[in-house]
């Protein structure tokens, strides 16, 4: 297998002004990210500031409902309200080490860019956030709590102003700030390293969650389900499952319908292509231009999906399926009315899927979904009220 | 010889512009007008949706041709109505994906059938040309690689194995767009890319001005390429073609004045 390849995916499609930068990101993890004093000092971060680990929750009310054994990994505890904060403290603390002296991060939904921002205020660098114009408007409480928290948020206007301009405009800033500047990239997408790396930090959650499953049931579940953006909640849950007798299923933005523009699933309606330095599904024309995306998630409105997700597909080990913006609506809902929890509706996703297929499963199937983040970011009136 | 090689019989001034900006009627005009003024060897930009290696003038230049209806169909359209009068070298400047959803063995047979002379792709770098580096030799295309002040030496000796036609020195680190004055990375650059290959060198990344232009060449570049410049003037003077013509002439002649260090100009 090539480097920085999962399959036939993956690479480092990037201009050379990055090769540079990428290399020595790439050394620094080899040998920064492995030693004993990093791992140590991750691991004080991410129990007595980020309040790993986060529980596993058994939902007594909707097990009920839906006839099988829920469990919701509880990402929306960790501080920030999201998974986010795994990577951001991981990548935040290896740019401390190289000496990097600045914070480049995109967002979209503004959980990664609050998980940035929170992770340059305790280790003492500042951020700078680019976040489409669309995503400042319809996720304005998290462009405040950036801003609280000492981050400068840039407002992107070019393009289709949500997260792939987004992440344009990051990788254009550090094409030229490299050199004193570290680019914290939010998901497993992007060129090599960082599909691996983030993966890597992300794990610390399917690592909790098997051993508490083990714990509680004294048994693997039957089946994980996690949302797909860009892939780094499925990534980090799915990948201690691989190699056991686990379904698991993500689940992408099936947004307003199947029409070019209206989706944000890649994995199911697109082909493999090149954006931000990685070959993967991707949501693109009969030209190559990448399309446009929808979905109410602000966090999976993006064209590509990580390579590794497009690997994974194909070899069939993970089951790819999307749902619609209104299923979503109704798991947002039926979730924080059953179960007291609030979930953003990223993660909300992952809800929906279950609620939609609860006839697969048995009585004694166990089901764990990643609740990735928690919703507060997302209520509104639209939202919350059932005109939708 | 090659078109190319040709080219660099003097230093040798490169012109950019993207395919279908502001539309394709228009941009044949000004193709021709870049060729008839005085430039050695055309850049030619397939407009891409998401161009992470390229300023703000450039990204307006492609979401222009791109709205305007630009394809990768009419890029080589375009090629082939340069060549109906002209022999100047085109050296495409595209996006990998523009190559790898067209099949790079189809988009390599149809630029070279299209009049191409070498392609640029901005997001390959060595480590991914396997992708296209069989189609360019089987077709006779000149693959152009970049090298940037942070390109370490051993990588610029594997990049100059690798490359056709000429090396692109990018002048600084960052994207394409004008700059006040010539990078104090351009120096050092050139000179320690000129003692590991006898390629010609082709600077560009922020080149604007006559004093720019002269400055690289008194550097050692053997060609200087011009880019947001160009697209700058297509853009003041989208809506009056006359006057677009003109000035691109006039800015074309000048460069090309100073290139070639001839006093004057138009």
């Amino acid at each position: 297998m090539k480097k920085g390849r999962f399959g036939a995916y993956g690479g480092q499609f990037v201009p050379e002004t990055l090769m540079a930068a990428l290399a020595a990101l790439e050394e620094g993890q080899k040998t920064i990210c492995r030693s004993r004093e990093f791992q140590d000092e991750l691991a004080l971060y991410l129990t007595e500031y980020a309040g790993r680990e986060t529980p596993l929750t058994f939902c007594r009310n909707v097990s009920d409902d839906m006839g099988c054994r829920v469990y919701l990994k509880r990402e929306d505890l960790l501080h920030g309200g999201a998974h986010k904060l795994n990577n951001t403290l991981g990548q935040a603390l290896l740019a401390r080490h190289m000496g990097k002296k600045r914070l480049i991060a995109e967002t979209g939904a503004g959980q990664h860019g609050v998980a940035t921002a929170i992770a340059g205020a305790v280790l003492g660098l500042p951020v700078e956030v680019y976040m489409g114009e669309t995503d400042c408007t319809r996720q304005h409480l998290n462009v405040v709590r950036m801003e609280l928290m000492g981050a400068t948020v840039i407002p992107v206007s070019c393009g289709t102003a949500t997260l792939k301009d987004a992440v344009n405009e990051a990788m254009r800033d550090w094409a030229a700030s490299s050199e004193d500047s570290a680019y914290i990239l939010g998901s497993v997408v992007g060129p090599h390293p960082y599909p691996r790396m983030v993966r890597d930090f992300q794990t610390v959650i399917g690592k909790e969650a098997r051993r508490q499953i083990l714990e509680r049931e004294e048994r693997l579940p039957d089946a994980v389900i996690a949302c797909v953006g860009g892939g780094s909640n499925a990534i980090g849950i799915f990948y201690p499952f691989l190699g056991d007798d686990v379904a698991l299923t993500g689940v992408e933005a099936g947004g307003r319908g199947i029409e070019p523009g209206e989706h944000g699933a890649s994995l199911g309606h697109g082909r493999p292509g090149i954006l931000h330095g990685a070959l993967s599904y991707l949501l693109q024309d009969d030209d190559g231009q990448v399309l446009g995306t929808h979905s109410i998630a602000a966090g999976l409105d993006y064209p590509s999906v990580g390579p590794e997700h497009s690997m994974l597909r194909d070899t069939g080990r993970v089951r790819y399926e999307s749902v619609r913006d209104k299923e979503v609506l109704e798991a947002f809902r039926y979730l924080s009315r059953r179960e007291g929890i609030v979930p953003a509706l990223e993660s909300a996703h992952a809800v929906a899927y279950l609620l939609r297929e609860r006839d697969r499963f048995e009585k004694d199937d166990i089901v764990i979904i990643n609740l990735s983040g928690r919703g507060d970011k997302d209520i509104t009136r639209e939202v919350v009220h059932e005109q939708n | 010889m090659s078109r190319i090689k040709n080219a660099f019989k003097g230093p040798a001034f490169i012109a950019f512009t993207v395919a279908g900006d502001p539309d394709y009627a228009t941009s044949i005009m000004i193709a021709q007008t870049l060729i008839r003024s005085g430039a050695d060897i055309l850049e030619l930009g397939i407009p891409f949706s998401d161009p992470v290696g390229d300023g703000p003038v450039i990204q307006r230049s492609d979401e222009r041709a791109l709205s305007a209806g630009a394809t990768t169909d009419k890029a080589f359209a375009l090629v082939r109505e340069i060549r109906k009068e002209s022999e100047v070298p085109v050296v495409l400047l595209v996006y990998c994906n523009t190559v790898y959803s067209r099949e790079p063995a189809r988009f390599y047979r149809e630029a070279k059938d299209a009049g191409v002379d070498g392609i640029l792709v901005v997001d390959m770098p060595a480590e991914e040309a396997g992708m296209v580096m069989d189609h360019a030799q089987e077709t006779g295309i000149e693959q152009i690689f970049t090298v940037t002040p942070t390109t370490p030496p051993d990588r610029v000796k594997k990049i100059a194995n690798l490359a056709g036609g000429f090396l692109y020195l990018v002048s600084l680190s960052g994207v394409t767009g004008k700059r006040e004055t010539l990078s104090e990375a351009a120096r050092p650059l050139i000179r320690r890319v000129r003692e590991q290959t006898k390629m010609p060198l082709a600077l560009g990344f922020g080149i604007a001005d006559e004093v720019q232009a002269r400055q690289a060449v008194e550097a050692g570049a053997d060609g200087v390429i011009v880019g947001s410049a160009i697209v700058e003037i297509i853009e003041r003077n989208a809506g009056d073609p006359e006057r677009l013509e003109r000035e691109l002439a006039e800015f074309t002649a000048r460069m090309k004045a100073a290139v070639r260090n001839v006093p004057g100009g138009s």
